[in-house]
Parts: C-alpha cells; structure tokens; sequence
C-alpha cells in the first residue's frame, strides 16, 4: 500500500514540478515507507511512497504503461490481478513486470477510463495519459483508499492525505463550517466536501477526468436495492447462504495474495471471526491474529478473543488499550484522520496497527463492511423497533424493547415504557420520512451544536447538514425497503466518511499497515443488496443470513453472539490527574475562543464536568470529543502553533520498525 | 448550583414546595446549568419540550431525577420516570407539588 500524489496543469517546469512533488511525498511517507519515486513532465507530475506488498522487487513507481507515453501512481491493490493478467495475456499482451498496477495500465490502453469497472479491489490512482494530455483520477467503489484534490490556479493538485496538498505553496489549512456542521450531525462530511476549505475529496466509485479543459467527474459503480414490490428473491434461505459463504470464502482467498504474509484483526465478534476461520482455511491454519484489549470491562472482548484463536490455532497478539493510552495517541489520531471526530474509537485501532507492525506484519483482513453489508448494526434494528411501536402509539409493552436492544446502557435500564417512546422519537418521526432510521441519532448527536459559537452559527446561516444529506438521496431510493434505506445511509456515507477512513486506512497506514476487507467485495455488496430484508434482519437477530453461512467456522458461542458495538471510553480517557496537558492547554477559554468555533464558557463548564471524572450520556461526551479534536485539527493544521505533544511512544515504536 | 449545593441544600431546609415562580427559575437554572452549559438564550419555556428540543437524553433525565430527589427530599418511583412528569419545567412543577406537601398545609401543622 501506498501514498499517492500529482498535479495538472499550470506552467511550472518539470524541475519545479518534481521539487513539490518531492516534498508531497514525504508528507505522506508514512503511507508507504519502503521506496520513492517522483516523476515530472510538461504540465503534470505523479509521485508515490511505496509499500511494497505484491511484486517486491519489479514494482516500482510511477510506473510507465505499454504505450510508454502512459504513466501510473497507484495505491491499493487489485486482487483479481490475476484473472485479469491472464485474460489480458490470452489477448496477447505482454507484461513487464508481476505487479497488480501494470494490470491497470493494459486494462486502460484497452478501455481507457472505463476500465475501472473491471477492477475488484481497494485503490486510488492518477493515470496521465500523456498522448490525450488528460489525467484519471480513480477511486475504489466503498471508498477504502482516500483520494483529495484541490485546485489552485490553473494546476489541479492531488494526494492520497490532505497533508500532502498541504506542503504545496499557496495551499492552506482553513476550515470549513458547513463540515464542522456535518460532522457535529452526521459524524462525517458529506463527500466530497471535506473539513478544508477548498479542499476536496474524489467520492468513492467515481472516476475523474482532468485535461486543459477542466475536470468531469462521473460514477462508475454505486450500491443499489430492489424495488420493495419486486417479488423477492426466489432462492431458499439455505441456498441464499450457500452462496453468501462460497462469495465469502472467494472474497477472502483474493484478498491473501501477496508477497508478505496476510495476518487477521479479532474483535471477539462474529464478522472478523468468520473472516480469519476463512484465513486460516487458506494458509493451512498458519495465521497470525492481532486484537486490542481494554482495561474496562464494559469495552473488552479479550475473553472472545482468546478463544477465536484458540479454535483456529493462530499466533495471536494483544494489545493493551489501558488507563491514559487513548489521551496519549488521540493527537495522532487527529493527525492522520485529518478530520474533527465524535468518537475516540479510533484510537484503539490505532494501537492495533502499531501492534501489527511491531510484530513484523504489514497486511491485515478486517470483518469491517459485514454491519453494512448484512444488516448488523444497533441502528437497523432500532428503525425496526420504533417502526413497530409507531403501530400501536401508547403501547406500555412495545417500547420496553428499546432496553433489550440496549442492554449495555444501564442509563435506559431505568425508562419505563413511556420515556422510551419519548426519546426514541415513536411519535415524532413520519414513517414516510427517508431518513426515519437515523431521526434518533441525527437528533442526539446535532445536539452537541448547542457548544457552537455565534460566530459559527451565524456563518452557517440556518444551514442543516440532515437536510442536505435528505436532499441528494438516489432517485429510486423512496421505492427501497426500510431495512435497505438504512443500510444505504450507513454503507454510502458513514461507512466512507468516518468507518473506512477516520478508524480504517487512516489509522492503519499510521503505522504503514494495509487493512483488507472482504466483506466490502463488490461481488458480495451486490449480491447481499438482492437478500430479502427479513433473511438479514430476522426479527431482531442481526445478520441472520451470514450467521447461517458461518456455521462450522466459527465455534457457536461466538455465531450466537449478539452484536456488541466497537466502543472506547470516551470523554473519561481525558479526565482525571494524569490526563496530558494539551486537554487543558486547547480547552482553555482563550484557546478556544482563538479557533472561533466553540463558545469558550460553555465548553468550559463541559471540560470541567469531564476533568472531575468524565461526562455521561451521548451528547455530553460526543461534544467533548469533537471539539477537543476540533482544537487539535487547528493546532495540527491551521494554526501554526506547536503540536501539543510528541507522541513519544509512538515515534519510539516507528525508529524501531526494520 | 451545582449538585454539591444541592444535597446540602436539601438536607438542611424541611420538605417543602417553594412558590411556583420561585421554582420555576430554580428549575430553568438548573437546566441552563447542568444541560445547556449556561447556554441561557437557549433556556426553554414552561411549556417546550425539553426531550424534543434535545435538551435532555435518556442519562439527562436521570440526572433530573437525581436533582429533584437531593433538592426536594422525596424518592422518585421508577413508574414516575414519564414524559408526563418529566418533560417540561410546567410538568416538573405539577409533579413536585403532588409530591411534596402545600405550603398552607405545613403552616398548620
């Protein structure tokens, strides 16, 4: 894996052009600490920072195309590289060398832009096509790897991270308050707007075109339902997880090719359970398994863990996420995510990745894509229950459900009937609205908004992110079941914009590591998409239908697990005498009111809650989160000042990678 | 007032319901307070509801629970834990005084 930067146009020499290359790559270093290359032309440029995973040795780039006029800066990996090799090579084509990214240039000497469609994998690449003098710019349909642009001039610049961009003159850090806006709402920026003002994102599955014309940027791929009246799916339940276990399994065996060896995240769930027992069936039991561990009980799965792995006979490794660890790494976090986030989840994952390279291990599978994919999140079963409450308003049994789904709150343990269809908004939300199932988040976690400053409140004008979500919803998206709107909201938007990136690839290339994640293979996105709604969502077992394909891989106690939410402690990771001084020093009024966005009382009477001993309930503790990464994105990016702290253990750990 | 003051207040005063002006500034300041980060445009009238306009969460209105029962001096019942009782200062103001004795009543005792 890799990191991957470039421009076009503009009348910079290729010098010129080579010297901000040069340092565009070093600001994304860690993305691929193995090798550089930097190659300049009339009028464009592409560099890269490798991590050399597939064809060590004959790999390099920017990598030239069989039309030597073509040049590739690719991250990612293409996993059906050989199929494709093989079918481009009956065609006669010849190869140079055995890596994934000379696949790509045959693909689109062949097909040109289109050629994406036939890629199965993870990537972002800028392809110049110096014969048309264009450049294509392309992005992974789930949105695994990153791709930025932004314009200055007449020069289209671009970058795997925005810290790249960032090292080019006359780019700058200025944040954008209708993110701030979305992110405080939706926790994510609605693609492909992002935190930095005239900086933007390439939105998963979409292809750009650049040229001395301007820029088009098109769709290649999206994800997409069944009309709720088409006659479902005539195939049996046992057949539906016949075939969801034979995808499965494929989707797994593509992602462990590679020239190093391919170890597994363990959460204790089911999805990286059943994801490594696949493994381990591929490399003969001979697998090596990472988990993080907590020091709280409400968070830790250590328990599961261990057990996973003692059923597959992998070679685990834990880490432990103690007392003080989250506060230590979150100024990093904030770095690499490069974006103000409302959770601190990130962190544990973070040290995950830390460990995975630590010992010895660059690739990683993940079970990350299955609550999407297969309907597994608390969320969809939520929508289900104030679904079924709406139906008989005033019901004192129905909404005692909520505390079932939510076993772990105890704060909800203590409602009666008629709080909880109060806070669950049963009455309040219109059954026809087609953001019903996130009404209940949307509304808990925009209240975090109340710490807004006048001054942000009066830019963003009455602006409302939900709304903006609502109004660029797909054209046949109000004929999609309920269970499959859900999914949409959750695979199309948070699953990119916060999932993928703030806790995927930007934690894990932290460290220089590749997460892989079957469960987001196109082929099987595409055929869960076509499962009955009651096949995933039965009754309220989640994840019925990958439950049924997992049986014999996973012991049972860990099949009829109940979906436990990947959670950190959160604002209480600050609190307390041991808590690092940037907490203070960027919470102080004065620094607050310096970045403007929050009002500097109000978040002091928050951080003087969290310091006595954590705040509690969503809202308090999301608010204290995301501003405090608010403040940290400014120090880091926008306000020059000096970083808070020198992650000292983590740099220790990177001097000591081979 | 924080809830340190609270207890103390409550142990030291008899159980007895303040006039209804006087508590419901009392209540509105321990919502600004405790909910809204002394957020005081955004104070709620007597009647907004306070689940609605996101000022309390489920853990918020534990929290209430456990103001009412140190400033007061009576015990909150699980059942009593409704939208009805608890989601508006006019609703807290009619459930504090079916919980607690009238003020005419203790000047005859």
């Amino acid at each position: 894996m890799c990191g991957i930067v470039g421009y076009i146009g503009g009348d910079a020499s290729p010098e010129a052009g080579a010297a901000v290359l040069g340092d565009m790559v070093a600001a994304v270093a860690h993305r691929g600490p193995d090798a550089t290359g930097v190659r300049a032309f009339a009028g464009a440029g592409l560099g890269h920072a490798r991590l050399s995973i597939v064809a060590i040795a004959d790999g390099a780039q920017p990598m030239r195309g069989p039309d030597p006029t073509t040049q590739i800066s690719f991250n990612g990996e293409i996993f059906n590289h050989v199929e494709l090799r093989e079918e481009l090579a009956g065609m006669g084509r010849r190869f140079r060398t055995a890596s994934d990214t000379e696949v790509i240039l045959h693909l689109y000497d062949l097909m040109g832009p289109d050629c994406v469609v036939r890629l199965n994998g993870d990537f972002a690449f800028a392809l110049w096509d110096g014969a048309r003098r264009r450049m294509v710019l392309a992005r992974d349909r789930m949105g695994v790897r990153p791709l930025y642009h932004a314009r200055r001039g007449g020069t289209l610049w671009f970058a795997s991270e925005v810290k790249a961009l960032l090292a080019v003159p006359g780019i700058d850090a200025e944040l954008d308050p209708l993110a701030l806006d979305q992110i405080f709402t939706l926790w994510a920026p609605i693609a492909p707007r992002t935190p930095f003002k005239g900086i933007s994102e390439l939105p998963p599955a979409h292809v750009m075109v650049a040229d001395a014309d301007g820029a088009r940027v098109e769709p290649y791929w999206r994800m997409a339902f069944p009309d709720r009246n088409d006659a479902p799916s005539a195939l049996p339940e046992s057949e539906t997880a016949e075939r969801v276990a034979e995808l499965l399994a494929d989707a797994t065996r593509i992602r462990m090719r590679a020239d190093v060896p391919v170890g597994s995240y363990l959460s204790g769930g089911l999805d990286s359970s059943v994801v490594s027992a696949l493994a381990a069936r591929e490399v003969g039991g001979d697998l090596r398994t990472f988990s993080v561990a907590f020091d709280s009980p409400e968070h830790d799965e250590r328990e599961q863990q261990a057990a996973m792995a003692r059923a597959l006979g992998s070679r685990h490794a834990v880490v432990e996420c103690g007392p003080g660890d989250i506060a230590r790494v979150f100024p990093d976090v904030v770095r690499h995510a490069e974006r103000p986030v409302l959770r601190t989840a990130p962190a544990p994952m973070h040290m995950l990745a830390g460990l995975v390279r630590r010992e010895g291990c660059k690739v990683v599978l993940t079970g990350e894509g299955a609550d999407e994919v297969f309907a597994g999140y608390d969320i969809f079963k939520e929508a289900a229950v104030r679904r079924f409450c709406a139906r008989r308003p005033g019901s004192r049994l129905r909404p005692l459900l909520f505390r079932r789904l939510y076993h772990y709150l105890p704060g909800l343990q203590r409602q009666n009937a008629g709080s909880l269809a109060a806070f669950f908004g049963v009455a309040a939300d219109g059954l026809d609205d087609p953001l019903f199932s996130h009404r209940p988040r949307l509304r808990g976690t925009s209240g975090t908004k109340l710490f807004f400053s006048a001054d942000l409140r009066e830019s963003l004008a009455g602006y409302d992110a939900a709304e903006e979500m609502a109004a660029a919803l797909p054209a046949d998206f109000p004929r999609w079941h309920p269970l499959h709107q859900a999914q949409w909201l959750e695979a199309a938007h948070l699953l990119p914009g916060y999932i993928l990136s703030s806790q995927g690839d930007r934690m894990a290339m932290a460290h220089g590591v590749e997460g892989r994640f079957p469960f987001l293979d196109h082929r099987l996105v595409e055929l869960a998409a076509t499962i009955p709604p009651a096949m995933k969502l039965k009754g309220l077992t989640e994840k019925h239908i990958l439950r049924r394909a997992s049986k014999g891989l996973v012991p049972q106690a860990i099949l009829e697990r109940a979906k436990q939410p990947f959670r950190a402690p959160d604002s209480v990771s600050f609190a307390g005498a041991r808590a690092p001084a940037y907490v203070a020093e960027l919470l102080a009024p004065a620094a607050v009111a310096a970045t403007g966005c929050f009002n500097p009382s109000a978040v002091a009477r928050l951080a003087g809650k969290c310091a006595a001993g954590g705040a509690s309930g969503f809202r308090d503790n999301a608010a204290f989160v995301g501003i405090l990464s608010t403040q940290l994105w400014h120090a880091h990016f926008a306000g020059g000042a000096a970083l808070p702290v020198p992650d000292r253990h983590h740099t220790e750990d990177r001097r000591r990678l081979p | 007032m924080n809830d340190h003051t609270g207890q103390i207040f409550a142990r030291e005063h008899p159980v007895v319901a303040p006039g209804a002006d006087d508590l419901a500034v009392r209540l509105g300041d321990f919502i600004v307070e405790t909910f809204l980060y002394g957020e005081t445009e955004r104070r709620p009238g007597p009647d907004d509801s306070l689940i609605e306009n996101d000022v309390i969460d489920s853990t918020g209105v534990l929290e209430l629970v456990a103001y009412l029962e140190a400033e007061f001096g009576f015990a909150v019942e699980d059942e009593e834990i409704l939208p009805e009782n608890f989601d508006s200062i006019a609703k807290l103001q009619r459930y504090i005084a079916s919980k607690t004795p009238a003020p005419d009543a203790m000047r005859g005792m």
